[in-house]
């Protein structure tokens, strides 16, 4: 059965819409079919929005709108229950997972009752898919993490998270864009630059709906490449070749 | 033309921001920008800089810097002190809420009593945009200067600019609750938890930055499988409180989504006075409606506007005595 969507306010500047309070495939589609249909009509006097796992958080002036006008705004566009699948790029992203990238790799792999090469050539060959951004510039929830190769967070988070460390926790993948604390297993690093803010177009390297995979390389490409993309990177030298 | 100054002594917690980053929450980039946005207008008011331009947020301790091209203007609002020495040795003792009209080789050196204070530069600080906005995200090392706190040595740019140096009366913000509106989470959340949020004395902690304000006190308790939520959309000032109960006020630089329940958020007439608030200090919160937050919000601007008014020009000592010889020649001023 469909839940009706509620609108609840995030103080008097923002609101945001949700569709549930679970993680699965229906509520985000309409998380993503509502920010689709917001991309194609924008609301009066709404600035931004932002889709989630669930729901979307809308940002707006105030002077412009209130609440209540935003909420009546919404109700027929909520009405359309547009569901949405955007065709995302697809993506092959190399990563290392010499011993210092990949710090919880032996024991993530342990709790599988795999030995780490078992883990990574399982984890190589997973098609992920990017559910949404949040917590930092350009991080990327990947869904798709199989039982297989899932653990829980760290029951104590890391304080530094080095940049570009591929990770797993709860269902779920990601690659942190920047240093930062974090409480997600480290099982490697990839040498692709996961931000840039210097790029106005494309800032994000992975955006909602797009897939990709996971390739291994060895430290001396990572090191080679980590050079070169430091240098000069284009995201599509990343993308998977049809 | 272009003015240039270069600091000398740093400072603690100096960036250059502005009104904030806003269109890329999609992408997780934070809002940035002051954390006192009406502090800032005061600034760049002063300094007789465009509404919206970029100047200094110094939150520890102000910075000293020599003007190496001038005439430039500053717009000083906070509680500052300090000393401007010119370039002929003369020195001038210096008080928050004035514009002031720097030359070349003039050293401004400005101390604070608290924190956050800004400074405002004529024609704003000449920074490059990036993603649409010139305020410093430290943790993402991008925007505003270098992607960083400023440093001794560097070297900011800013419009050229001379005429009447000027005062304003202090900005001064209201006191009393931080007045919020509750939800999203609310609900997840027992009665109890709702009442004790806004009859406590909240103790603010010593890890509190510009990505949120924690805070110390009676454990809130959570409904059942209540504090952690599927990752929603987060903005400064949401309430968020993890499985500790312990609750955090997010601020400027806090990250565009959460796994925590936010039990309310605070209304943007108060989100500026939310960073104004230092470790061991006291904050409370009220409840409000929508209605209270948009009259909270129309006294605010209505407020900025009429301390914009009170903004008056000041003459130098030698134009003052330029206008008595003048006024003595000309015969025009006699009171008799």
């Amino acid at each position: 059965m469909r839940s009706e969507p509620r609108v609840l306010p995030l103080g008097d500047a923002a609101a945001t819409v949700t569709f549930g309070d679970s993680i699965n495939p229906e509520m985000h589609e309409r998380a993503l079919g509502l920010a689709a249909r917001l991309a194609l009509q924008p609301l009066p006097g709404v600035i931004e929005w932002a889709p989630a796992f669930a729901s979307v958080t809308l940002w707006y002036d105030p002077d412009q709108i209130t609440f209540d006008a935003l909420r009546a705004s919404l109700a027929p566009v909520l009405r359309e229950g547009a569901r949405k699948k955007i065709e995302g790029a697809s993506f092959v992203i190399p990563f290392c997972r010499d011993a210092d990238f990949a710090p919880d790799l032996a024991e993530t792999a342990a709790l599988k009752n795999l030995s780490p090469d078992q883990y990574i050539d399982r984890f190589a060959g997973v098609v992920f898919e990017v559910a949404m951004l949040g917590f930092q510039p350009g991080f990327a929830y990947l869904g798709g993490l199989p039982d297989a190769l899932d653990a829980p967070r760290l029951a104590t988070p890391r304080k530094h998270v080095p940049a570009r460390s591929v990770a797993v926790a709860d269902g779920m993948c990601a690659a942190y864009p920047l240093d930062s604390p974090g409480g997600w297993r480290l099982i490697g690093r990839t040498p692709a630059p996961l931000f840039d803010p210097r790029n106005p177009e494309r800032p994000a390297l992975l955006t909602p709906c797009d897939k990709l995979r996971w390739r291994p390389i060895d430290r001396a490409t990572f090191e080679r490449l980590e050079r070169q993309w430091a240098e000069n990177f284009s995201p599509d030298v990343l993308r998977e070749s049809s | 033309m272009i003015a240039r100054l270069k600091i000398e002594q740093p400072g603690l917690g100096v960036t250059a921001q502005d009104c904030g980053r806003t269109k890329y929450r999609a992408l997780g980039v934070p809002l940035s920008g002051a954390l006192d946005l009406l502090q800032l207008a005061a600034a760049n008011a002063l300094a007789g800089a465009p509404e919206g331009s970029a100047g200094l947020e110094i939150l520890l301790a102000a910075p000293s810097f020599r003007v190496e091209k001038g005439p430039l203007r500053v717009g000083l609002a906070g509680a500052y002190s300090g000393m401007l020495t010119r370039a002929d040795g003369s020195q001038q003792k210096i008080a928050g809420w004035r514009g002031l009209v720097l030359q070349t080789g003039d050293l401004l050196a400005l101390r604070l009593t608290r924190g956050p204070a800004y400074v405002g530069f004529s024609g704003g600080l000449d920074l490059p945009l990036i993603l649409g906005s010139r305020s410093t995200f430290l943790r993402g090392k991008f925007g505003g200067f270098c992607g960083r706190a400023l440093m001794a040595g560097d070297t900011l740019r800013c419009a050229a600019a001379e005429g009447e140096e000027a005062a304003a009366p202090v900005f001064a913000h209201e006191q009393g609750p931080l007045r919020f509106i509750p939800g999203p989470q609310d609900q997840n959340f027992t009665p109890e938890a709702l009442a004790a949020f806004t009859a406590t004395e909240w103790r603010v902690s010593a890890a509190s930055d510009r990505m949120g304000m924690r805070l110390a006190g009676p454990k809130l308790t959570h409904r059942p499988g209540g504090a952690n939520i599927v990752s929603d959309g987060a903005t400064p000032g949401a309430i968020q409180v993890p499985g500790d109960g312990q609750p955090i006020v997010l601020r400027a630089d806090c990250q565009t989504s959460g796994g925590y329940a936010k039990i309310g958020c605070v209304i943007s007439a108060d989100v500026f006075r939310a960073g104004h608030f230092f470790a061991g200090e006291a904050v409370t919160f009220t409840p409000v409606g929508h209605q209270q937050a948009a009259e909270a919000r129309q006294n605010l601007h209505a407020k900025l506007a009429q301390w914009r008014d009170k903004i008056t020009p000041v003459k130098q000592p030698w134009d003052l005595e330029k206008l008595w010889s003048e006024n003595l020649i000309s015969g025009a001023f006699s009171g008799e």
